[in-house]
């Protein structure tokens, strides 16, 4: 168990990087508190398999420290830094059976047999696997074999960090649940830091407490799931998270004040920096329809269960707004509201309101 | 409902006729013979199973199979173990690997003949590189043509040159296809190099081994040219292995009946190990 440090990383995978462009992670500095679940959520190819192969020892960063409680682990081999990794598709051991795979960790390192005996009951448990332990590994079931996975990760009680790194993929929708929900009640009965690597939102927000967002190899936003909902500090963020994303609109910003197509619009607070790129960013959420306001045409409605989404044209950008209730029809006028509150200027990508005190 | 079209045998028929032509029929006239004496101006007479039992009894067919099982198992048990080490040791990556598979591939292309002959001349005494830098520069006394164990050595070290590649490049294939996670989840598992072997190499390799082991097995058991182009079956009858012997007694000796016989029990044989040997390695599959 330890604190996770990462103290300016950065990786290249071009051994003579020339340019910023060849990083996969550029300069990132975090701390992964003891004990808690974080998801790494970010689109394919971002960096966060990297950083997490980097956490593990996997890989040997560019530049840049890896601490555990303080200390350099940064050259240490994977298997002297007490971690364990699970992987997206399941790595077992085909000819072993599921005792010997969950006991394998365990006895590499030398641990006596009453003492694995004991670990690999408590893990089978839990897993919901005691049944199958004198099965041969290579006959389970795809949900099966990842359990395992999982269970080899946990096995060892002494562990510093759990890392997931999309493990989830090859399992069908049903089992996906059960997994996920299996895996948050492990870490809240053993409380030890779990990292998961996600691209998919809904996995990072159910899992996590804290959720780190990345791209292009920097991380965007550290916040638990409801502050990335509520206030993302980027666009990447506000359009990742959410379904749909936030809406995006160019705006211009004059005198401390925002105008859409030439409607002005009430933002949370001052506006702290203006960039050469400024965007307003409202959720779909709060977007409402109104009988004044900016006008707009309504493209299309979506029925999405409880709500509908209905994507309207304003000038030349397509908004959507989520509303209650029978949705206009097509090509019907209508005027358009944002809630001030939940308006925010994005200056160049980055937020650049303040909350108004 | 199954329906069935007749027309589908339509298709299946020139695979039947090659089948037929090629197999089917030579072997039924070996069967043919088998039962049967010959003589000039087509003279056959009725035997029965004699041949059969001739052959079970002799001396000569014992020599030949003992000397044939021993081969097979003396080259099996060099090239399988040896193949999957070099294999082992090759790059995965880079540059390299091509170079590898290359020289890896270049025995496997030479004609069986020329293999024979190469060797032939490699080995003599007198001008040979290697019977000249045994007898002359190291001062062993080495002379295959003279010497069985010599022979022996020479014939078992040509068939290991020539099909180690073999089961080199089956093993190398095993080998990539493994997904790098699972030596990834191995060190994190604080697994040693024998337990990555012995746990996730070895069995990702198993199918792939079989075969190798299943054609080394076959091609050796049957080897007739390199070894005839090599020794000849001498000194003696000492490398005389079971294709060598049954080309002496069908065409050597003109001796058809009993060349088939020997034929169709050599064959029994051969498909007999392989289908166990399959049947065992595959029967924890599912």
């Amino acid at each position: 168990m330890a604190k996770i440090t990462l103290d300016k990383l950065s990786h290249s995978y071009d051994p003579n990087p020339s340019g910023p462009d060849d990083y996969a992670l550029k300069e990132i500095d975090l701390d992964w508190v003891d004990g808690g679940a974080y998801a790494l959520l970010g689109p394919s190819g971002c960096g966060k398999s990297t950083l997490l192969n980097i956490i593990s020892g996997l890989l040997t960063p560019s530049d840049g420290r890896v601490l555990f409680d303080g200390k350099d682990v940064t050259d240490l081999p994977p298997d002297q830094r007490n971690i364990a990794q699970v992987f997206q598709f399941p790595v077992i051991y085909d000819t072993m059976s599921v005792y010997d795979n969950l006991a394998f960790p365990l006895r590499n390192r030398g641990v006596d047999a009453a003492r694995v005996d004991k670990r690999v009951m408590e893990i089978a448990t839990m897993l919901e696997l005691e049944d199958q332990l004198k099965t041969r590994a290579s006959n389970l079931t795809p949900d099966n074999k990842q359990k395992i996975s999982m269970g080899r990760g946990l096995v060892r009680d002494d562990v510093n960090v759990v890392m997931f790194d999309e493990p989830l993929t090859v399992i069908d929708p049903a089992q996906k649940w059960k997994l996920r929900s299996k895996l948050k009640e492990l870490h809240q009965k053993i409380a030890v830091t779990m990292i998961y690597v996600t691209h998919d939102q809904t996995e990072a927000l159910t899992f996590a407490d804290q959720v780190v967002v990345m791209q292009d190899g920097i991380i965007v936003q550290i916040g638990t799931p409801v502050e990335l909902f509520e206030r993302p500090r980027h666009t990447f963020v506000g359009h990742f998270i959410g379904s749909p994303g936030m809406n995006v609109l160019p705006c211009e910003v004059s005198g401390g004040l925002a105008t859409f197509g030439g409607h002005p619009v009430e933002l949370e607070g001052r506006i702290s920096k203006v960039g050469q790129k400024t965007e307003i960013g409202i959720r779909p959420e709060y977007v409402r329809l109104t009988d004044s306001g900016i006008p707009a045409v309504v493209r299309k409605a979506a029925d999405i269960g409880r709500h509908t989404v209905v994507e309207v044209i304003a000038g030349k950008s397509s908004i959507n707004a989520i509303i209650d209730g029978p949705p206009p029809e097509a090509g019907t006028q209508v005027h358009l509201s944002f809630d001030p509150s939940q308006t925010r200027v994005y200056s160049d990508g980055w937020i650049a309101t303040e909350v108004a005190s | 409902m199954k329906t069935e079209n007749p027309k589908a045998w339509f298709f299946v028929l020139p695979v039947l006729v090659l089948v037929a032509f090629n197999a089917l029929i030579p072997l039924m006239t070996v069967v043919n013979y088998s039962v049967q004496e010959t003589f000039g101006n087509n003279l056959f007479f009725w035997q029965g199973l004699d041949w059969f039992e001739n052959i079970l009894r002799s001396d000569r067919f014992h020599g030949a199979l003992g000397r044939q099982i021993l081969f097979t198992a003396t080259i099996l048990a060099i090239e399988i173990p040896l193949g999957v080490i070099i294999a082992l040791a090759m790059p995965r990556s880079g540059p390299w690997v091509s170079v590898c598979l290359v020289l890896m591939a270049l025995p496997l292309l030479i004609p069986w003949n020329v293999v024979g002959a190469m060797w032939n001349i490699f080995t003599l005494p007198d001008i040979g590189l290697l019977g000249y830098t045994l007898n002359t520069v190291l001062g062993i006394d080495y002379d295959m043509t003279q010497n069985p164990t010599a022979a022996w050595a020479t014939i078992i070290l040509m068939d290991v040159w020539h099909w180690t590649s073999l089961v080199v490049l089956l093993a190398y294939a095993g080998l990539i296809s493994i997904p790098e996670p699972y030596y990834q989840a191995a060190r994190i598992d604080g697994a040693s190099n024998w337990s990555v072997f012995r746990y996730i190499q070895l069995p990702k390799m198993k199918r792939v081994l079989t075969i190798a082991v299943l054609l080394r097995f076959m091609d050796s058991f049957n080897i007739y040219t390199e070894v005839f182009v090599l020794t000849g079956g001498g000194p003696g009858n000492s490398t005389t292995l079971l294709s060598i012997d049954l080309v002496k007694v069908a065409l050597g000796q003109f001796d058809l009946g009993n060349a088939a016989a020997m034929s169709l029990i050599y064959f029994a044989f051969t498909l007999l190990v392989s289908w166990l040997f399959y049947t065992i390695m595959m029967k924890d599959e599912e």
